[in-house]
């Protein structure tokens, strides 16, 4: 079980890209087979890649959730990123990512935990078995993309490390090196980037940890080598390269709470209701449908309702925005 | 003859260029340049554009005083419709594309959304100057023309007040319009203050 580290950046040669055809199709066989077998749980067979030359992630199972939406683009999903580390230009990751060192990479877990821990990226991957999710990920800035992450639970990390019984938040914190990640060298931001979750969202199942995309390892623009991924929060919650996690009695305050409070909340949950003071969040673009295409309304907790409104019962959702 | 010969011929030359942010949109949209997300693409160019011609109009008055040559005036009104121009096509991007003639999400973006408010503002001040842009009106208006066109200033303001509120965080942007639109201001203040000295 071991991530190549061949760099995934800008470079890449186009003879390496799924493409998005062949992938929705390989998706197709899968399910159908799942179908014939009367199993659903035949879809998540492993499924290796079959390309030659593209050795990218370990065996994993692919996803069973599906959207409507087609899958956004490779190609936007890795050209059009929110990632301050690189600078405040949605290209800029996809410029200078490639600057960061994924390897060797590790993660410590602290805080109120029976056992304090530091796992590298290949303890990480044993910890659980890889899955695709397919997920929508919704920013606050008003649009949208359908992304097929490879990661595993939060949940497996967290329970690695054993949780004590006054932890109730984790504080997610991402990787500080001004001199890989160009856009640390100027204050934009209070870094370290970190982000926040009760206790309880970051083991749900929806909470993954995603180190590849697409079948393939995490670009660096995207978040690589690990990254958070919280579907029904906007995307600035999902922190990217994170290097610490720490569990905590009190909320931890978040990078974006201390540059805009009235703006950025903790909870941060996708809610249509609830606008922010730039953005109508009652409708998003859909990033990748063409131009002609109008916007798509936007779902309570990102259409992941079901899944996760029992979190927040009782809770005054305008207020623990 | 042979000078206002050649001031139609830089008037043409002035003209064609100006319509470069349609010629430059048109290429990237041919060649599939527009990346992930086209509309806010579009949407920003134009209102980046619109900035940048409301600076070159601004700057017209200011580059008379500093040259002593009053030809510079003369393109001032074409520049200004040009600001008219791009910021309604900025606005028919907003209304047509982006919102797809959705008039009740709209209505409620602009009452909501303060930097959607004061770029309609804007676009609602621009709306007078423009008409009153003809010979006939200057002639008719005399003196009220000439307050009425002070509103560009006020136009300036909302205008880059929509610009730093829509931004999130990294203000440069919008901080070098505004070192722009503070110095060309500044310009008309210090030349009209020191002629005021010079009469004493």
């Amino acid at each position: 079980m071991l991530i190549l580290n061949k760099p995934m950046g800008t470079d890449i040669p186009s003879s390496q890209i799924t493409p998005e055809a062949i992938y929705q199709e390989r998706r197709l066989f899968f399910k159908s087979l799942g179908i014939a077998a009367g199993s659903m749980a035949f879809l998540a067979a492993t499924a290796r890649q079959s390309l030659a030359g593209m050795t990218a992630l370990p065996d994993f199972m692919r996803a069973n959730n599906h959207l409507s939406d087609a899958l956004t683009p490779f190609k936007h999903i890795t050209s059009y990123n929110n990632y301050y580390e690189f600078g405040t230009s949605k290209s800029d990751p996809a410029e200078y990512a490639h600057t960061l060192k994924t390897d060797p990479w590790s993660i410590t877990i602290e805080g109120e935990v029976a056992k304090p821990i530091t796992l590298s990226l290949d303890d990480i991957l044993k910890l659980a078995p890889l899955e695709e999710r397919i997920y929508r990920l919704r920013c606050v800035e008003g649009w949208s993309m359908v992304v097929p992450w490879v990661g595993i639970p939060l949940s497996a990390l967290l329970k690695k490390a054993n949780p004590n019984g006054n932890a109730k938040y984790v504080e997610l914190i991402s990787v500080q090196r001004p001199s890989e990640m160009v856009g640390q060298r100027s204050n934009i931001l209070d870094w370290p980037y970190n982000e926040g979750l009760r206790l309880d969202e970051a083991m749900h199942p929806l909470t993954i940890m995603a180190v590849g995309l697409y079948g393939k390892v995490l670009p660096n623009q995207n978040g690589a080598p690990i990254r958070l991924v919280v579907p029904w929060k906007y995307g600035f919650k999902s922190a990217k390269a994170i290097v610490k996690i720490k569990l905590t009695e009190k909320m931890p305050v978040t990078s974006w709470m201390k540059a805009n409070s009235n703006e950025y909340g903790f909870y941060a949950n996708v809610n249509p209701e609830v606008d922010h003071p730039r953005w109508s969040q009652a409708t998003e673009r859909g990033i990748g449908d063409g131009f002609l295409s109008k916007r798509r309304k936007t779902e309570m907790f990102n259409g992941y309702a079901k899944e996760v409104e029992s979190l927040y019962r009782g809770m005054d959702l305008r207020r623990y925005f | 003859m042979h000078l206002q010969l050649k001031l139609a011929t830089t008037k043409k030359l002035v003209f064609v260029l100006a319509l470069w942010p349609l010629v430059s949109i048109g290429l990237q949209a041919y060649f599939d340049q527009l990346g992930a997300n086209p509309v806010e693409l579009i949407e920003r160019h134009f209102g980046k554009w619109t900035l940048i011609f409301l600076c070159l109009t601004l700057a017209m008055t200011p580059l008379r005083k500093l040259t002593h040559n009053g030809q510079w005036v003369l393109y001032r009104r074409m520049l200004g419709l040009f600001v008219f121009f791009y910021s309604t096509v900025h606005l028919l991007c907003y209304v047509g594309i982006d919102y797809q003639f959705a008039w009740q999400d709209m209505k409620d973006d602009i009452l909501k959304h303060r930097y959607v408010l004061v770029g309609f503002l804007a676009w609602l001040l621009l709306i007078p100057l423009a008409l009153t842009s003809t010979k006939k009106m200057i002639a008719r208006l005399r003196t009220k023309w000439k307050k009425l066109h002070r509103l560009v200033y006020v136009i300036a303001i909302l205008g880059l007040l929509h610009f730093f509120w829509l931004i999130k965080k990294d203000m440069t942007q919008p901080l070098i319009f505004t070192g722009v639109i503070v110095v060309l201001l500044a310009l008309r203040i210090d030349s009209s203050a020191f002629k005021a000295k010079k009469s004493t």
